[in-house]
């Protein structure tokens, strides 16, 4: 049996300052390749910290975090990054996108940071992305110049550039009307169960959690799975 | 990185304005800079070569640095010696065996030298009464020696061997008499002698101090006046590489004890004079490139401020620190570069404009127009401090935007 693609082993995160503030208390989490898992709580029960965690975006204060059996306890700055940019794809609820480039500027931008594919294999894979989300027509459009489901299609383009084995998404309907929730739902979906690819997502919505495998529920930080 | 330029011009045509704005202080102090070097270098230059050209290299002159010491003091060099009742010797001054020392110094290689007596007279024309510093020469030996030749303006110095009494007038004290070539003016000496001299000529050099006080007649003649026959009491030398004049002034001074000037120490309080200047023009360029600096630094850090959340994705795909920071170190190195090419061309404009102003001015030299420096060397300078203060400014700011926390920023934008 090959490791989970991602494990959470006893992790806490504390927020150190005048009144320290414990965000995730010994979490234990086991997730594994393929899965679509929803992370639910109510509000400002850490299920971002916990994300934020697993995505390797910040640092535990106890406890260890494996990515594909890989211990990242001892790991650098640097080396983190270097997970961050091949494995893991980021999907959060404001798009983010880079307001200075088009679309396919903007998916193409951690493709030119990995440095592995030339520039034609680049433009070609950035195309089939914005078509496999429904963008063809925007591809050479700017942020300002997309409607808000348009956006994060555009965001979940590009957390695929380097084909990232984990997809993480933080709330990533939570600005969308119903149908375009529905859609980006479609796609996580589509992505974990055609694709292969493990997918965590943030979500307080439980029409779209139940869609889900299964779900994480966390609550003052702890974590207890349905 | 190719993708981090990008994202660093990106950033920087986002904010043309703000971007122009800093482009154009490091442009002003490149520009200024340069104009100002060339300004500085050009009149250095021009002001030293006329010092250096308007009187001897080396002059060895009839005094004695220190006096000499009593021979009692000679004989008890630690005691404390009181003599009463001394009086000056009253010697028909001069240098001791002129002549030998003159063919000496003449010998050494890279030396040219010539025997001279200097003394004060005051010369009348109609109603004027000048006073002059009157210099008696050997004319062979002195165009040797000295730019004298070339710096007349009118006459020539054979004339004077064929006039009875010839004299060369400096163009400032041409001026000051009101006399003319060919007129004959009245010279006379301390010791009361009186000649009538007619003026065979007038050099210009520039120095005022040397074209409003000096005169040139022939030695002989000179020593008749003066009542002192046969007397020299000055060796002017002129010497081939002229930043060694110092060092071999010394060497002369060592070894014939009479006191030895080379035109470094006769100048030496204009020389400073310089030093002084150059130091606080440089200072004041510098310091608008440092203010030019200090608008780079503020607009990195906005930008940086106001990109936080860029920042904060470009982690979040896996950029490193290194990464963010090559990119705000980029867009300071961009602005520098950008001010340094528009600088040079507006210190090129700059020196354009102060080469074609004209007009006259007599302070120590005389000169008409600015004296300008054309070469590369504060193009370069100027340009190097530029990049250097561009990015030593946007540094700070760029290894901030590299520490940010995402997560604090992602939780602060939601």
């Amino acid at each position: 049996m090959t490791a989970p693609t991602i494990e959470a082993r006893k992790v806490t995160r504390v927020l150190p300052g005048e009144v320290p503030v414990t965000l995730v208390r010994e979490a234990d989490v086991t997730i594994q390749a393929g899965e679509l898992v929803a992370v639910r709580g109510p509000s400002g029960s850490g299920k971002s910290s916990l994300l934020y965690l697993l995505g390797l975006l910040d640092r535990p204060t106890t406890g260890t975090i494996l990515i594909e059996g890989r211990e990242t306890e001892r790991m650098d700055q640097d080396d983190l990054a270097e997970i961050r940019l091949e494995r893991l794809g980021f999907v959060f609820q404001f798009h983010f996108l880079l307001p200075e480039f088009s679309v396919i500027k903007n998916v193409q931008i951690p493709m030119r940071r990995l440095g592995r594919l030339s520039n034609g294999d680049m433009r070609t894979r950035a195309m089939s992305l914005i078509a496999a989300l429904g963008l063809e027509a925007e591809r050479d459009k700017y942020p300002d110049q997309l409607s808000g489901g348009q956006r994060q299609r555009a965001a979940i383009a590009r957390a695929l550039a380097n084909d990232p084995s984990i997809i993480l998404a933080d709330e990533p309907t939570g600005n969308l009307d119903s149908k375009n929730g529905a859609i980006v739902f479609d796609i996580f979906t589509r992505l974990a169960r055609e694709e292969g690819r493990t997918v965590v997502t943030v979500t307080h919505d439980p029409t779209l959690a139940a869609r889900c495998d299964r779900e994480i529920r966390i609550v003052d930080g702890r974590v207890g799975v349905s | 990185m190719g993708v981090a330029i990008d994202i660093a011009l990106a950033h920087l045509k986002g904010r043309k304005r703000q971007t122009a704005v800093s482009v154009a202080g490091v442009a002003m102090g490149v520009g200024f800079f340069v104009a100002v070097g060339s300004l500085m270098e050009g009149s250095q230059q021009d002001f030293i070569s006329t010092l250096i050209n308007a009187a001897p290299h080396i002059t060895v002159k009839d005094e004695f640095r220190d006096p000499p010491l009593q021979p009692v003091e000679r004989l008890y060099p630690g005691a404390a010696i009181r003599i009463d009742g001394l009086k000056p010797k009253d010697e028909i001054r001069g240098i001791r065996r002129a002549r030998a020392r003159v063919a000496a110094l003449d010998a050494r290689a890279g030396l040219d030298a010539a025997p001279t007596l200097r003394g004060q007279v005051v010369m009348r024309y109609g109603a004027k009464d000048v006073s002059a510093t009157l210099i008696g020469i050997e004319p062979d030996r002195e165009r040797r020696v000295s730019q004298i030749e070339s710096d007349l303006t009118a006459g020539d110095l054979e004339s004077l061997h064929t006039a009875a009494n010839g004299v060369i007038l400096g163009s400032g004290l041409v001026r000051k008499l009101g006399v003319r070539v060919g007129e004959t003016l009245a010279t006379t000496a301390p010791t009361g002698v009186r000649l009538l001299m007619k003026v065979v000529g007038t050099f210009h050099t520039g120095a005022v101090a040397v074209d409003s006080f000096q005169a040139y007649a022939l030695l002989k003649k000179v020593q008749v006046l003066q009542d002192r026959p046969n007397v020299i009491n000055e060796i002017r030398v002129k010497v081939d590489d002229i930043y060694a004049a110092r060092s071999i002034a010394r060497s002369i001074e060592a070894q014939f004890g009479y006191k030895t000037e080379s035109w470094e120490e006769a100048n030496e309080d204009l020389l400073e004079v310089l030093v002084i200047r150059n130091a606080i023009l440089y200072s004041v360029v510098t310091a608008i490139l440092i203010v030019a600096g200090f608008g780079i630094f503020n607009i990195i850090s906005t930008v940086t401020f106001e990109k936080a959340r860029d920042i904060a994705i470009l982690k979040s795909l896996g950029f490193l620190e290194h990464d963010v920071r090559g990119i705000f170190l980029g867009q300071g190195f961009v602005v520098g570069l950008c001010g340094a090419i528009i600088g040079w061309a507006l210190g090129f404009a700059l020196i354009g404009v102060l080469g074609s102003i004209e007009f006259e001015i007599e302070a120590f030299t005389q000169r008409s127009g600015l004296p300008l420096y054309y070469g590369p060397f504060y193009y370069a300078v100027a340009g190097v401090l530029a990049i250097v203060s561009a990015m030593l400014a946007a540094y700070v700011p760029a290894q901030r935007a590299s520490r940010l926390n995402p997560v604090d920023i992602i939780r602060g934008a939601a």
